[in-house]
């Protein structure tokens, strides 16, 4: 059961972001990217990640997202138009090196973990009392500077978006 | 029915995630999608990190989840902005034509 859950999700995360990387226009490459943060919010939810499987939903999916379409609409991008005309052996040498970066990935994460372990579903609860308890006393310092951070970006986005006077 | 699902299968998402979002960074030429290849890969990364707070049963790996989060919040903030700029200066989206300092 468990298993046909993660497959149903994986499935379409990895159908969603192989449809982002080969669609011309940025909308549709853009609908595809939410499908991919609504699957792995399924799959944190999964995983016991309740607080970060909502936080995926309303700030990624939900903020990041929707100012993507809307510099979309103000850019008004079109369509990509291919210029360049690669030869086939160059895609299929360029397809076999990304299955052979992959690989390497998979190999390195794949290293420190131990060979019976199985993810059930509510066998971990990652509640948001945890989370917060964790953050405001372990990660108090990292929590601030985060603040400063979005600070940061608040100012520096405006500077740079405005009229010159 | 609960037969537990191994934890490398999940790792093996991620893996893929990631390799699609640096594919997608390469090879595309709008500077929109190339920003999108970018957040695929912090998602990536953001499902390892839960993946493993998962196998040593604590929070910590949420919490850096949610710090990554924020960054790539703060990032898209500024990083949409520059965008907006250089289409305003070079009145084009195609990473190609902007080859020059000087315009």
């Amino acid at each position: 059961m468990t298993a046909i859950f993660f497959l149903i999700f994986a499935v379409f995360a990895v159908f969603c972001a192989i449809n982002l990387v080969l669609q011309t226009h940025p909308i549709a490459s853009a609908l595809s990217l939410i499908g991919v943060m609504g699957a792995l919010a399924a799959l944190y939810l999964q995983l016991g990640g309740e607080f970060i499987a909502m936080a995926q939903v309303i700030v990624y999916a939900g903020a990041i997202m929707v100012l993507f379409v809307f510099v979309i609409m103000l850019l008004n991008a079109g369509a990509e138009t291919p210029t360049i005309q690669v030869s086939r052996f160059v895609k299929y040498f360029g397809a076999i090196l990304l299955l052979g970066f992959f690989a390497l990935i998979s190999f390195i994460i794949l290293g420190p973990l131990p060979a019976t372990e199985g993810v059930t579903f509510g066998a971990f609860q990652g509640t948001t009392l945890d989370v917060g308890r964790k953050l405001f006393t372990t990660y108090l310092l990292p929590f601030e500077v985060i603040s400063v951070l979005i600070l940061i970006a608040i100012v520096g986005a405006i500077v740079l978006a405005r009229k010159e006077v | 029915m609960n037969a537990p699902v191994p934890l490398s299968w999940y790792l093996i998402l991620s893996a893929i995630l990631f390799a699609l979002g640096v594919a997608g960074f390469i090879l595309r030429r709008n500077i929109i999608t190339v920003f999108m290849s970018i957040e695929l890969m912090l998602n990536a990364v953001n499902l390892s990190f839960v993946t493993f707070s998962y196998q040593f049963k604590q929070v910590d790996g949420h919490i850096y989840s949610f710090f990554v989060m924020v960054v790539a919040a703060a990032e898209a903030a500024v990083g949409l902005a520059i965008i907006l700029t250089v289409f305003k200066n070079r009145s084009t989206l195609m990473i190609d034509e902007v080859n020059s300092m000087k315009y």
